[in-house]
């Protein structure tokens, strides 16, 4: 079997899965990113443009909009890499299953992260326009928010899978939504700007793949990124990524080849 | 179709198989006869193709499994000891997907879809969730789905475990179909009935290694008798019988609830019984089975 072939069939599993969930998972795409615009951009970005006149020169919306789809991505790749995952191995046996097939490790592994890159486009293109019906990001540039988004959920897949590979049980999800999640969402720039933080805290935010992403995101959406700015910002996320693929294989080789 | 030689497996400190030899031939029903922990289900994963071999020789239809797993694997169908069936997807689609990961078009694993709920007697289940079925019913469409790739050998690992008798010989007749039809079946069992109905050669595994290996008839034959006089005293008197039936059979095994006479003739050796003044609370003569054959060979029940 191809190499693409066995990639290709896990993700129509996944696929075959969420035929069942489709609609109510794309309105819950549409209304999250409505609301949140609507409550943070507009209504506390009204008294943030009245005080400080915006954010790094530009109206609080204009700020918040892109960094908030970076932010949404990291945190469906966390969703999706957590349970699903340790499902599939201990709780429901889908990789045993699929193992005794032609179907390899890495094309389970393949299989899953291109799955959730399919999830991240279908929440990032739903905040998008979201975004646009707002006033934010009217230009072809602005569309090179939804893989600059992609790369940054990307950055958090991988190292989750393997994270989720090791566990005997769901306990460490909760740890990582508590420790690694929220705070990232909350300091890692989506809100406001890094410089704001603490000089420790800001040395630990742009050490994260979310801080990157970010910038990367809201650099491309307001048309003011420099070519260097760009490539680092890509560069750090994908050394996670890379990083975290190295380890989901180990992971799944030991779990599932004993 | 198997070649196996000094094939081991270790888990760290834990020896799973040591050192067994084994052969498999084209259109044979091959089986692996032991306890829990015997190292059944470990043989069966390495066969599969899952497991890598820690050492000695494994070939699969002349193939190395570490090299050409994914080849062997499309030409394999495997059940599992436990089931593996997809609780979210109906049990068409549980057939579906897995025809595709054997990279079957849509088109052609409908196809086989429907002949094969067809052949299990589940045509009627198609569109309900897996969850819904019974046992015997999700035993069956694991078979089922285990013949999408029209397998050259099946690979069973305790196929009828936890199944009432009905659901059981159902799921019997049906492998006994495949195995006319001259597909090669391997399983793994703890029920001597299953392997004497199913097997026409078998492996008796204790311990990590092989005790004997032959056809079932072949083994009662070498390890036991004709017949077998199991005797039931009443439980205070058992500790005082032992030693004084010795010499009425070949030989004697006291269980903690019966005592079995290995005998040519079952009627001669109750009489003997009577004679000597033993009054039993019942008498029972039956043909050895595999079960002795496993009590001669381990000096344990199969099933504790």
């Amino acid at each position: 079997m191809s190499l693409m072939a066995g990639t290709l069939h896990v993700v129509e599993y996944n696929a075959l899965v969420f035929r069942r969930i489709w609609r109510g998972s794309i309105a819950v795409s549409f209304f999250t990113p409505l609301f949140f615009l609507a409550a943070m951009g507009l209504g506390l970005g009204g008294l943030v443009n009245r005080s400080s006149g915006g954010v790094n020169g530009v109206p609080y919306l204009d700020f918040l909009a892109p960094g908030l789809i970076a932010a949404a991505c990291m945190q469906t790749a966390a969703v999706e890499a957590m349970y699903p995952i340790l499902a599939k191995i201990m709780w429901d046996k889908t990789y045993e299953a699929a193992l005794a097939t032609p179907v390899t490790i890495p094309d389970l592994i393949r299989g899953e992260v291109t799955w959730i890159t399919i999830r991240m486009f279908i929440v990032a293109t739903m905040f998008w326009i979201v975004m646009y019906l707002f006033g934010v990001g009217h230009s072809l540039e602005a569309l090179l928010a939804i893989p600059a988004s992609i790369v940054t959920g990307l950055a958090f897949a991988t190292p989750i899978i393997a994270f989720s590979a090791r566990r005997r049980n769901d306990s460490g999800f909760a740890a990582i939504n508590r420790f690694v999640i929220i705070p990232l969402y909350l300091l890692g720039g989506t809100f406001f700007p890094i410089a704001k933080l603490p000089l420790a805290l800001q040395v630990v935010a742009w050490a994260t793949p979310l801080a990157h992403g970010v910038a990367l995101t809201r650099g491309v959406v307001l048309g003011n990124i420099s070519a260097p700015e760009a490539v680092l910002h890509v560069l750090v996320p994908l050394v996670y990524f890379a990083g975290g693929l190295l380890l989901a294989r180990a992971a799944f080789l030991q779990r599932l080849a004993k | 179709m198997i070649l196996a030689r000094q094939l081991t497996k270790r888990f760290g400190e834990l020896t799973a198989v040591d050192g067994i030899d084994f052969e498999v031939a084209k259109g044979e029903a091959f089986g692996f006869l032991g306890p829990n922990g015997a190292g059944k289900t470990s043989t069966m994963r390495m066969i599969g193709g899952v497991s890598p071999v820690t050492s000695g020789l494994l070939t699969i239809f002349g193939l190395d499994p570490a090299k050409h797993g994914p080849t062997i694997r499309a030409r394999l169908g495997v059940v599992p000891q436990a089931d593996t069936l997809d609780m979210e997807l109906t049990v068409r689609e549980n057939l579906m997907i897995y025809s595709r990961y054997f990279d079957l078009s849509w088109r052609e694993g409908a196809r086989r879809a429907d002949e094969l709920l067809e052949f299990v007697q589940l045509n009627e289940r198609a569109k309900d969730k897996v969850d819904e079925l019974s046992g015997g019913m999700k035993r069956r469409l694991t078979i089922a789905r285990a013949l999408i790739n029209s397998p050259e050998l099946l690979l069973l690992d305790e196929p009828t475990t936890g199944l009432d008798p009905q659901a059981r010989h159902l799921v019997w007749d049906r492998l006994y179909r495949l195995k006319q039809r001259g597909v090669t079946l391997v399983l793994t069992t703890h029920y001597m009935d299953e392997a004497e109905q199913l097997c026409d050669r078998l492996v008796v595994m204790d311990k990590a290694r092989i005790a004997a290996e032959g056809s079932p008839r072949e083994l009662i034959d070498r390890y036991s008798t004709r017949e077998v006089l199991e005797l039931r005293f009443p439980i205070d008197d058992q500790p005082a019988i032992d030693g004084q039936l010795n010499d009425l059979a070949e030989r004697v095994e006291v269980l903690p609830d019966r005592v079995l006479l290995y005998t040519g003739d079952g009627d001669e050796a109750i009489a003997a019984v009577h004679r000597r003044g033993l009054r039993p609370e019942t008498a029972l003569v039956r043909r050895s089975t595999l079960e002795d054959v496993f009590l001669r060979l381990t000096g344990r029940s199969l099933i504790d």
